[in-house]
């Protein structure tokens, strides 16, 4: 049997089978938000301050990506021998926004092109005695 | 006019990793500052501090820590932090003091010291902070966001490694007898090319080293600097703007850029927008630009400051480059000092050190580096969080 599998981060993703970002929305002027917003709403021209939450398109295009060939400082919390890894900006067209994930595992760099569709999957992103960590990545569609 | 102040000298701390006290760093920057102004720091009557973060108490209180070192002297006393803009945001409030007739006279500092390797959020399990978040959740390091900003020149406007080189090639040369630069040393397309990949497409020698140093200006107001100087520098522009909702470019330490799904893009994008508020201030347009010292992070990220502060239009700074228009002897030399690629980062030094070069480039005391005439120059500077920073000195 695995570990228990917990989210890296709590409420800012779901974890059926087909996983969304959870974004926040303004009630007022409707303007999406991720990470949550739950104060104050950052359109200047609005006043709202309650929000909703919403689950977040869970496709988009490729804005931009690149491969970390050098080991992150802590908090990353890196494999040991260290792997090289893939961070991608995705573009969501229904909300305009460009959202950051890495890239999952087993994906060729080579392969990725900007304007290419991903999708949203969740893998582990470290573990440790007592869990895995859960955390969303952007892999091709059909990849 | 009537908003200029003068720069009436300028100093700095060499680059490097020393391994000294930050104090030290800025008090060199201050004593050279004041001697090239003829002002006894005795006389100064505002201090504006830089902020460096890592340097634990001291460096939060950067205007006092220096005022201390230097000799408590009751002066008036600010201190700032931007991020890498820092140094711009210390300009801008002794510019203010000077402008609103508080002081006559006032010294900007800003040192830092650097730890080794890729800068690093604040230690501790810090859920709540994105800075720590995108280490922990992404390992999205800092040149993870120039790198993004490189493949999208590629595949916008069909940059390629060798462009991305060319840029090194440059700076590594216009450094080479720079005597606060870090690296004097002049590499080839091909050593840059055979540099280790960090970033894919940016390698080790494109992208910016973490480093010490210091940088110091005084600054007057037009008044007391003619009683001086007939011919005095001065700052005609200090743009610290902050971003326009949404801001649609993807930013450090952000996850996500702002929805532009309601709300549309505005129509000057927020890196555009920095030496834009600078050019409205000054009365001055790209056009009327001698040579500019830009925030080159990575090698690539200088070609998009080409475009930002409006030396040619987007997709066109590869062009401007290879043609050497940005090289020494060219019509509009970028860089001069050998930017961050020879200097690499003192955060809070930083904005305040690409002044001093305009200062000594504009005096033509820029030895070995010289711009021939230079009457007008920019800097262009981006701080974390949403800090812009830019400064237009002319003579
Ligand atoms: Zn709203």
């Amino acid at each position: 049997m695995g570990k228990t599998q917990v989210p890296a981060i709590e409420g800012w993703f779901t974890t059926e089978a087909q996983a969304r970002l959870l974004g926040s929305r303004c009630k007022k002027c409707r303007s999406y938000f991720f990470p949550k917003e739950a104060l104050f709403c950052r359109n200047p021209g609005c006043a709202g301050t309650e929000f909703e939450e919403v689950p977040l398109s869970r496709t988009g295009k490729v804005w931009s990506f690149t491969t970390n060939h050098y080991q992150p400082p802590a908090p990353y919390v890196s494999p040991d021998p260290f792997v090289p890894y893939t961070v991608a900006a995705v573009e969501l067209a229904q909300e305009q926004m460009v959202v950051l994930g890495q890239v999952a595992a087993g994906v060729d760099p080579k392969s990725l092109r900007v304007g290419m569709n991903v999708e949203l999957v969740l893998e582990t992103l470290y573990q440790d005695d007592k869990a895995e960590y859960l955390v969303w990545k952007w892999k091709p569609v059909n990849g | 006019m009537a908003k200029d102040v003068a720069i009436l000298g300028v100093g700095m701390h060499p680059w490097g990793k020393w391994g000294k006290n930050f104090v030290e760093y800025g008090i060199k920057a201050c004593q050279d500052a004041l001697k090239d102004a003829g002002v006894a720091w005795k006389d100064i009557q505002f201090i504006s501090g830089a902020d460096t973060v890592r340097c634990g108490y001291p460096g939060y209180v950067a205007g006092a820590t220096f005022a201390q070192a230097l000799g408590w002297s009751g002066a008036r006393v600010a201190s700032s932090y931007a991020a890498c803009a820092s140094g711009a945001t210390a300009m801008n409030t002794a510019r203010a003091q000077i402008l609103a007739g508080f002081c006559d006279v006032a010294l900007v500092v800003g040192a830092d010291t650097t730890p080794k390797g890729f800068l690093a959020p604040t230690a501790g399990e810090r859920r709540d902070d994105p800075d720590w978040l995108r280490f922990r959740l992404l390992g999205a390091t800092n040149p993870t966001y120039f790198a993004f900003y490189a493949r999208r020149r590629m595949d916008l406007y069909g940059a390629t490694d060798r462009d991305f080189a060319k840029v090194k090639v440059k700076n590594s040369k216009h450094g080479l007898h720079n005597p606060n630069a870090r690296y004097r040393k002049e590499v080839t397309e091909d050593e840059v090319l055979a540099s280790p990949m960090v970033s894919d497409p940016l390698r080790l020698l494109e992208i910016c080293a973490t480093s010490d140093g210091g940088a110091a200006v005084v600054l007057s107001s037009m008044e007391y600097a003619r009683k001086r100087t007939t011919k005095p520098i001065t700052i005609a522009a200090i743009s610290t703007v902050t971003p326009k909702y949404p801001n649609t470019i993807i930013e450090m330490p952000n996850f996500a850029t702002d929805s532009a799904a309601v709300a549309s893009a505005p129509e000057v994008a927020f890196r555009d927008s920095i030496a834009g508020a600078a050019y409205e201030e000054a009365g001055v347009g790209p056009e009327d630009v001698s040579l500019a010292e830009v925030y080159d992070l990575s090698s690539a990220l200088e070609l998009d400051w080409y475009e930002n502060i409006g030396l040619c239009t987007p997709g066109d700074a590869e062009r401007l480059l290879n043609d050497g228009a940005t090289t020494l002897g060219g019509r509009v030399p970028v860089n001069p000092s050998g930017g961050l690629s020879c200097f690499g980062e003192a955060v809070p030094a930083q904005a305040i050190a690409q002044v001093c070069e305009l200062v000594w480039q504009l005096r033509g005391q820029a030895n070995g580096r010289q711009v021939q005439n230079a009457k007008v120059g920019i800097t262009v500077n981006q701080g974390l969080f949403g800090h812009g920073s830019s400064v237009i000195v002319r003579r």
